[in-house]
C-alpha cells in the first residue's frame, strides 16, 4: 500500500486550493489567443503544407492577417472569407488571402457573415470526423494488440535522421520497449513554427514535424502487429507550438505528449501568458485524441535539491492537474510526472524515493503517473549507473507507476547506444516481473521514515499552495517558487504571438471541444 | 631532470599482469553460432588472445550484444607516459556550485544577450537558459549564479544599463551573424560602450558565437571569447576563476582545465 499518510481531507484541499489558484489564469485564456493557435486551427483544416523555402502555408496566413491587425476574429472566420471569394482548396485559400490587400478585409453584412460562419462550421465538423476517424483506428489496433502490463517501458530514440530513429525505434520495441520517445532537435521549442516534411539532419535530437510523426508511426504499428504488442509513440507538446504540435500528433495518431502548463515558462524562458493560452488548446486536442500528457515536474528536481524541493513537485503537480482537468482530459490521461534524484550519497536514499513516489501515488491515486530515471548525480561507472537504475526499477513497480522512462547506464556520456536500451529492458523487466504486486505484501508502517517524510513533503506542499492562493501564480512564478525560476508575466519569448480576442472572435473547433 | 626508471605494466584481472580485458559490444547481425563465432574473431583481431565470449544476447531480431573477456599482450611503460598537471580540474555542477558557496558566498550575477541586430538567440539561451545545451546545465540552472537572459536585437547600451543597476559580475554578448563583419563592429561599439559607462575593466565581459575566438574577443577588448561547441559549464567555470582571482580568493596566475587561450 502507498499509505494513507495523509488524510483524505487535508488532499481534497491541496486540489480546491490548486483550483483556485488557476481560476484568475482562465480568465486570461478566455480573453485571448494565440499566433500558434490561429495556425492549429489552419492545420484542423488540412492547412499542413509548406511554401517557398520551406515556411509553412499556416505560418504565411496568420502573418498576413496578424499584420493586417485582424487576426483577433480568428484563423477560421478568415479561412471562411478565402471561401467566399471562391477559393477552391486549402492552398488556394492561403493564396488568395495572403494577396488581399489590407483595406479589403472589412465586414461583410451580417446576413453574410452568419452564412459564413455556418459554412466554416460545417467544413469543421467534417475535418473533426475526420480526425476522430483516425484516433478510432489506432484505438482498435491498440484493442487488437494488448499492451503490457504497466510499467510501461519507456525509452528514448535520438539520431536526428528520422529513418535511423525507426530502426532503433524498433529495435528497442524488439528488446521490450513499450513507449517510444523521439527527443527533439535542440532548441526546437524556440521555433515559432512547425518545421515541414521528413528530416534526416538534427542536434541532439530529431525535428517533431508532422511527416516524421507519420513516419515513425507506421513503423511501430507494423513492429506492434509483428510483436502483438502495442507500441507507443510519444513527442514533445512544449515550446511555442505545444497546439500545433498537439494537432499533429492527433492526427498521426500519437499516444503520449510531454506536455506541462509551466515547463516553458520555467526551463525554455517562454512567456507566461502565450503558455497558458496555448497548453488549454493544446490540452483539449490531447483530451479528445485520447493522448496521455506527461507533465515535467521532474525538472525542478534537476534544478533545485531534490530532497529540499521535494514538496514543489508535488504542489506543482496538483497546479498541473487542474489545468488539464479543466481542459478535458481525465485521470487516466494525466502521466503526473516525478522522479529518482536525490544525491545517492546520502543515507535512506531508497526509503526517501519511495516515500516521495508512494506520496504521488496517494495524492494522484487513478493517474498513471510518469516515472523519470537518474540523472543529475549519475556517475560515468556504467556500472554503479546501471545499479542506481535498477533501484528506480523496484520503486517504480512498488509504486505502480504508469510509465517509466528507463535509466540509462550510460547517461551524461552520450546519446544511448542499443545495447544501454537492451540492458536497461532486460533488467527493468526482470525487476517488475520479481516485484510485481509487493506494495500488497508490506504495509508501510504509519510512524516510520517513509510516512513521517510523506507527511513532512506534504506540509510544505500545502504551505506553497496557500502562498501561490494568496500571492496568485503569477508572483509566485515571479519569486522563483517553482525550480528557482524568476520570470515575469511580461518577459520571456513569443508575448507578440498573444492577441486579445475581438468581440466577434470565431473558432469551431474550440467550441467543439469544449462542448465535447 | 632525472628520468625515471623503467615501469611496465598491462591490465590486471585477477593476477598481476593477467592482461584481462573486459568488452561489450554489438554486431548488426542475428543471434546465432555464427554471430558467436563473428564476435570472437573480432575480439582476436583486434589483437587479444584467449577470447571467452561471456555472454551473447539478442538485443533485438536482426542485433546481438556481447560481454567478451579476453587478453592482452600489450605493455606500456608507465614511466614514459607524460601529462602535464592540470592545477585545477574542469568543474562539474555540483563542485562548480559548491566553490561559489565557499569562496564567493554570494550568487554571481550574469547577464546576456545577443545584441544589436542580430536577432538570433540560440547561442546565448545555450549558455544561460535552464535546459543549457548538449547535456549540459545552463547558467540559470546554477544556485550560484543569477543570470538574466535579456534576449536578441538588445542595443548594447540597455545590456550594460540594465547589467550595472543590478551590479552583474559578467555581462556576455552573443555575436551569430557575421555577414560583412557587423558582428565585430557591433562588438567594438560595446566595448565602445562599455568604456563609457565606466564597466570596461571591472566587469568581466565575454563574447561568444560561432565566428568568434578567445584570440578575437582579446583584441577586441573582451576579457574572453567563447566560440563553437562552447557548453555551459565551460562559460560558468570561466567566471567563477575570474571572480575569485578579482576577488583575490584565487592566485592571480592559477590555471586550470579548459581555461580559454
Amino acid at each position: 500500500m502507498s499509505g494513507p499518510f495523509i488524510d483524505d481531507a487535508r488532499i481534497a484541499e491541496a486540489r480546491k486550493l490548486a483550483d483556485e489558484i488557476v481560476n484568475p489564469i482562465f480568465d486570461l485564456i478566455q480573453r485571448n489567443t494565440t499566433v500558434s493557435n490561429e495556425r492549429t486551427v489552419l492545420r484542423f483544416f488540412g492547412i499542413s503544407g509548406a511554401g517557398a523555402r520551406g515556411v509553412p502555408l499556416a505560418n504565411l496566413m496568420v502573418d498576413k492577417l496578424k499584420s493586417a491587425g485582424v487576426l483577433n476574429r480568428g484563423a477560421a472566420y478568415w479561412y471562411g472569407r478565402a471561401l467566399q471569394l471562391g477559393a477552391s482548396s486549402p492552398l488556394d485559400a492561403v493564396e488568395r488571402l495572403t494577396a488581399l490587400p489590407t483595406d479589403k478585409m472589412g465586414p461583410l453584412s451580417p446576413e453574410m457573415e452568419a452564412n459564413l460562419r455556418d459554412a466554416v462550421r460545417e467544413e469543421a465538423r467534417a475535418a473533426m470526423t475526420e480526425l476522430k476517424a483516425r484516433i478510432a483506428q489506432r484505438n482498435a489496433l491498440r484493442e487488437q494488440f494488448p499492451m503490457s502490463p504497466a510499467p510501461h517501458k519507456y525509452v528514448i530514440v535520438a539520431t536526428g535522421n528520422i529513418y535511423d530513429d525507426v530502426d532503433q525505434a524498433r529495435a528497442a520495441a524488439q528488446a521490450g520497449a513499450d513507449v517510444i520517445a523521439v527527443i527533439r532537435s535542440t532548441a526546437q521549442s524556440l521555433l515559432d513554427y512547425v518545421p515541414h516534411g521528413a528530416t534526416t539532419e538534427g542536434y541532439g535530437g530529431t525535428y517533431a514535424t508532422q511527416e516524421n510523426f507519420r513516419v515513425m508511426r507506421e513503423a511501430l504499428d507494423d513492429e506492434s502487429r509483428k510483436l502483438k504488442r502495442y507500441i507507443q509513440l510519444t513527442n514533445y507538446s512544449s515550446g511555442l507550438c505545444m497546439s500545433e504540435i498537439a494537432f499533429c500528433a492527433a492526427y498521426e495518431k500519437l499516444d503520449m505528449l510531454l506536455n506541462d502548463a509551466m515547463y516553458g515558462i520555467l526551463f525554455r524562458d517562454i512567456n507566461m501568458r502565450r503558455t497558458f493560452i496555448d497548453q488549454y488548446f493544446s490540452r483539449r486536442i490531447c483530451a479528445l485524441a485520447g493522448i496521455i500528457i506527461n507533465t515535467g515536474e521532474d525538472n525542478y528536481i534537476t534544478t533545485a535539491d531534490a530532497y529540499d524541493a521535494a514538496h514543489t513537485v508535488i504542489a506543482s503537480q496538483f497546479i498541473n492537474e487542474c489545468f488539464a482537468k479543466r481542459a478535458g482530459l481525465k485521470d487516466w490521461q494525466l502521466g503526473i510526472g516525478h522522479s529518482y534524484e536525490i544525491d545517492p550519497y546520502r543515507e535512506d536514499t531508497l526509503l526517501l524515493e519511495l516515500s516521495q513516489a508512494m506520496l504521488v501515488r496517494r495524492c494522484f491515486p487513478d493517474a498513471p503517473l510518469k516515472y523519470m530515471p537518474p540523472t543529475k548525480h549519475k556517475e560515468t561507472d556504467i556500472f554503479f549507473s546501471h545499479a542506481y537504475d535498477v533501484m528506480a526499477d523496484l520503486v517504480a513497480i512498488w509504486t505502480r507507476q504508469g510509465i517509466q522512462l528507463l535509466g540509462m547506464m550510460t547517461e551524461a556520456m552520450h546519446t544511448p547506444l542499443l545495447a544501454d536500451r537492451y540492458v536497461a529492458l532486460k533488467s527493468a523487466s526482470y525487476i517488475h516481473r520479481a516485484a510485481r504486486g509487493i506494495d500488497e505484501e508490506f504495509t508501510v508502517r504509519e510512524d516510520g521514515k517513509i510516512a513521517n517524510r510523506a507527511r513532512e513533503v506534504f506540509a510544505k506542499a500545502e504551505e506553497l499552495l496557500r502562498e501561490c492562493h494568496s500571492e496568485g501564480m503569477v508572483a509566485a512564478i515571479g519569486k522563483g517558487r517553482f525550480g528557482d525560476v524568476k520570470r515575469e508575466e511580461t518577459g520571456g519569448k513569443g508575448l507578440d504571438g498573444v492577441l486579445e480576442k475581438a468581440p466577434d472572435y470565431f473558432n469551431p473547433f474550440l467550441e467543439m471541444l469544449e462542448a465535447s | 631532470m632525472v628520468k625515471p626508471s623503467k615501469q611496465i605494466i598491462r591490465p590486471y584481472g585477477d593476477r598481476r599482469d593477467d592482461g584481462m580485458v573486459q568488452l561489450s559490444f554489438t554486431l548488426p547481425v542475428p543471434l546465432s553460432e555464427k554471430a558467436k563465432e563473428a564476435a570472437a574473431q573480432f575480439t582476436k583481431k583486434m589483437g587479444f588472445t584467449d577470447v571467452k565470449v561471456a555472454a551473447a544476447e539478442r538485443a533485438a531480431d536482426q542485433y546481438t550484444f556481447f560481454v567478451v573477456y579476453a587478453r592482452s599482450n600489450v605493455t606500456l611503460d608507465y614511466a614514459e607516459i607524460d601529462v602535464p598537471e592540470v592545477v585545477v580540474r574542469k568543474m562539474g555542477f555540483d563542485d562548480l556550485n559548491a566553490l561559489i558557496k565557499e569562496k564567493v558566498r554570494r550568487r554571481i550575477v550574469v547577464f546576456g544577450a545577443c545584441t544589436g541586430t542580430d536577432t538570433h538567440t540560440v547561442g546565448i539561451d545555450a549558455i544561460l537558459n535552464m535546459k543549457g545545451y548538449a547535456g549540459d546545465y545552463g547558467l540559470e540552472r546554477y544556485p550560484g549564479f543569477e543570470a538574466y537572459n535579456l534576449g536578441s536585437q538588445v542595443p548594447n547600451e540597455d545590456l550594460i544599463k540594465k547589467a550595472t543597476a543590478k551590479h552583474a559580475d559578467a555581462i556576455l554578448v552573443s555575436q551569430v551573424v557575421t555577414q560583412r563583419d557587423v558582428h565585430k563592429d557591433n562588438s567594438r561599439q560595446f566595448i565602445d560602450a562599455a568604456k563609457a559607462a565606466g564597466i570596461h575593466g571591472k566587469t568581466l565581459l565575454l563574447l561568444g558565437g560561432p565566428r568568434v575566438d578567445h584570440k578575437l574577443a582579446l583584441e577586441l577588448g573582451f576579457d574572453a571569447g567563447f566560440g563553437p561547441g562552447t557548453k555551459p559549464s565551460d562559460v560558468a567555470n570561466y567566471i567563477v576563476h575570474a571572480v575569485m582571482k578579482k576577488e583575490g580568493t584565487e592566485s592571480a596566475d592559477a590555471h586550470y582545465q579548459g581555461e580559454p587561450t
